[in-house]
């Protein structure tokens, strides 16, 4: 493989990293309040507001259907506006964000909602404000489930990155097509896909990693 | 050690109602008419089976849950109408422990501590002493760093308990604080939660299934059943005297006074043709507990006395006891209305013939 190559390998792996740390920041951003709201505003619930719990449910919904290929596409003249051109690494990461956002909130909802309803009592019960009640038992209570949960969504976003191409996105996906699919340089596309592999899992094990270090639920060696 | 605190507040309960939407349609009555005073300082036990609103009764004083007619009042104030701020306020002097501890897993037991202190907003630098202070009344020195997970049961509840304290509340509320524990390690924390009612003086309001946690910590308890209070009294009145048949089956399951199967299959209500036994229920009480009466019913009067079941223990100070006898049928009156002379408390169970 030549010297070229290897730099348009690293490139495309920076872009890829590049796209799915924004994409992924801003869509924690975005989407952890959404996921906390999702849960705290059902019927009966902290922030209990059924009807916009309904719509913003039905939103999410509707983002989430939308296949990638087809959102990124759809929303070129969103992209212009949000990132002054619809074209190149930069302006993929409307897309990739808008993807994100509640496939996080989802995802954090679940976690949020898996915590101890006795929890949520007994923080009443001294007299917390639903504020305090989100931040100080909500969140870290669920921490280990929401990083499981953006650990996913970084997964995603990885293989979504790939796509993006299709707006000049670059990164790695791109890569793969142009040069292994459209050139016909197997070693390209193979070297793609070992990279990925290699990205999903040390991303996957970072995630786990830290899922477990927040999760103090089990007792097992700390060592100490 | 901290502070003396001798304020306990008194709660009080006013034709109390709560009905419930039920799923579906119509309303179930968790609690009718419920009128109780729980004097400041006491310990108060609230008995009932499972479903007779124990929970919702307790989770009205610290507005948990509103009440659909009547009122409850802790210290004078309000609960059921007061203000989302000012219910915040009234929490904050009422501490509340659970039968599942409710401890938040990501927190050690100082971070558990501490949280109703951060919630208050009380300056981070007055923490530290406190929640210390509050770790070694309850004995968890050596466990503060720990997480919930690492401990016991019992450890658990004593973290709930130093942090239902933590902001000095006038009142606590245990919700079968000991239902998931051992009975020793039962004992254990029902000591503590008699020590901090001591040295403390705050109310203790407590709710169990269990007679022997009512003997062992009320001075004032109150049977409930089906959402209506049956009976209620000192803890030591209601066991001496137990009007309601709720109460009666509560006592004899802890006074293990219960007649043997091998009566209790062939006890009828009406005394039959021919020969046959009265089973009579004494209760003793106060200075005649310790009493030969029996011996004496025997030597006085010439009435044989079977001894089928009985048992003699302490509530406070004074002995306490149940006996379940038989006589020959015919001189039961006779036998029951020397016992009542000498001050005990007689009850006919049945005959056998
Ligand atoms: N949130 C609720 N919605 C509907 N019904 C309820 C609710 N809470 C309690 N109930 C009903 O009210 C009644 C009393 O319940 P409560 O929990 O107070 O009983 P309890 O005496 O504490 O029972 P246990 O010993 O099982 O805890 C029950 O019939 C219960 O089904
Ligand atoms: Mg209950």
């Amino acid at each position: 493989m030549s010297a070229n190559l290897i730099n348009m390998l690293l490139e495309a792996t920076l872009q890829t990293l590049y796209m799915v740390a924004i994409s992924g920041a801003l869509g924690t951003i975005f989407g952890l309040p959404i996921g906390v709201y999702l849960a705290v505003s059902q019927r009966g619930e902290l922030l209990s507001s059924p009807a916009v719990n309904k719509v913003l449910g039905l939103v999410v919904n509707a983002t989430r259907s939308v296949p990638f290929i087809i959102l990124v596409v759809a929303i070129i003249p969103f992209t212009r506006l949000i990132a002054g051109t619809s074209i190149g690494t930069t302006a993929a990461i409307v897309p990739l964000t808008i993807a994100a956002v509640p496939f996080i909130a989802r995802l954090v909802e679940n976690a949020i909602r898996e915590v101890d309803s006795g929890l949520i009592e007994a923080a009443r019960a001294m007299g917390a404000t639903p504020l305090q009640i989100i931040r100080k038992v909500l969140i870290p209570e669920a921490l280990p489930g929401i990083t499981l949960g953006l650990t996913l969504a970084v997964v995603s976003l990885i293989g979504y990155s790939a796509m993006v191409g299709a707006v000049g996105g670059e990164g790695l996906g791109d890569l793969g097509i142009r040069y292994g699919y459209q050139r016909f340089m197997p070693e390209v596309m193979l070297a793609v896909v070992v990279i990925l592999i290699v990205l999903v899992q040390q991303v996957q094990s970072l995630g786990e990693g830290l899922a477990r270090l927040v999760d103090k639920r089990a007792p097992r060696n700390r060592g100490r | 050690m901290a502070e003396k605190q001798t304020t306990g507040a008194a709660i009080s309960f006013a034709a109390l109602g709560k009905s419930f939407e039920k799923k579906g349609s119509g309303q179930v009555m968790a609690l009718e008419d419920v009128s109780l005073d729980v004097p400041a300082g006491t310990i108060t036990g609230i008995i009932g089976r499972s479903g007779a609103g124990k929970s919702t009764l307790l989770r009205m004083v610290n507005g948990l849950e509103q009440p659909t007619t009547g009122s409850v009042t802790v210290a004078g104030h309000d609960v059921g109408r007061a203000s989302a701020a000012k219910l915040r306020h009234i929490r904050r002097d009422v501490g509340m422990i659970f039968q599942h501890f409710n401890l938040l897993s990501s927190r050690t037991v100082y971070g558990n501590v501490a949280l109703p202190l951060e919630i208050a907003g009380v300056p981070s630098a007055e923490i530290k002493p406190r929640v210390d202070d509050l770790i070694a009344r309850v004995g968890l020195e050596e466990l503060s760093r720990r997480y919930p997970a690492e401990l016991s049961g019992g450890q658990k509840q004593r973290v709930g308990i130093a942090r239902a304290l933590a902001t000095r509340p006038k009142v606590l509320l245990s919700d079968e604080a000991t239902s998931a524990l051992d009975p020793e390690t039962t004992q254990t924390v029902l000591k503590l939660l008699a020590d901090i009612n001591r040295d403390l003086g705050l109310t203790i309001l407590l709710i169990t299934h269990e007679m022997a946690v009512v003997r062992d910590i009320a001075s004032h308890v109150a049977v409930i059943d089906g959402g209506r209070i049956v009976e209620q009294g000192t803890t030591y009145d209601v066991f001496a005297d137990p009007k309601h048949s709720t109460t009666r089956s509560f006592l004899s399951g802890i006074t293990g006074v219960t007649l043997p199967s091998f009566i209790a299959d062939r006890l009828q209500p009406e005394r039959p043709q021919g020969a046959a036994q009265e089973v009579i229920r004494i209760t003793f009480a106060g200075r005649h507990a310790t009493d030969p009466m029996l011996a004496m019913l025997t030597s006085e009067l010439g009435i044989a006395v079977n001894i089928l079941a009985g048992a003699i223990e302490e509530i406070g100070p004074h002995p306490f006891g149940n006996l379940l006898v038989s006589v020959e049928a015919g001189r039961g009156a006779e036998a029951r209305a020397y016992l009542e002379r000498h001050e005990l408390l007689t009850e006919v169970l049945g005959y056998v013939g």
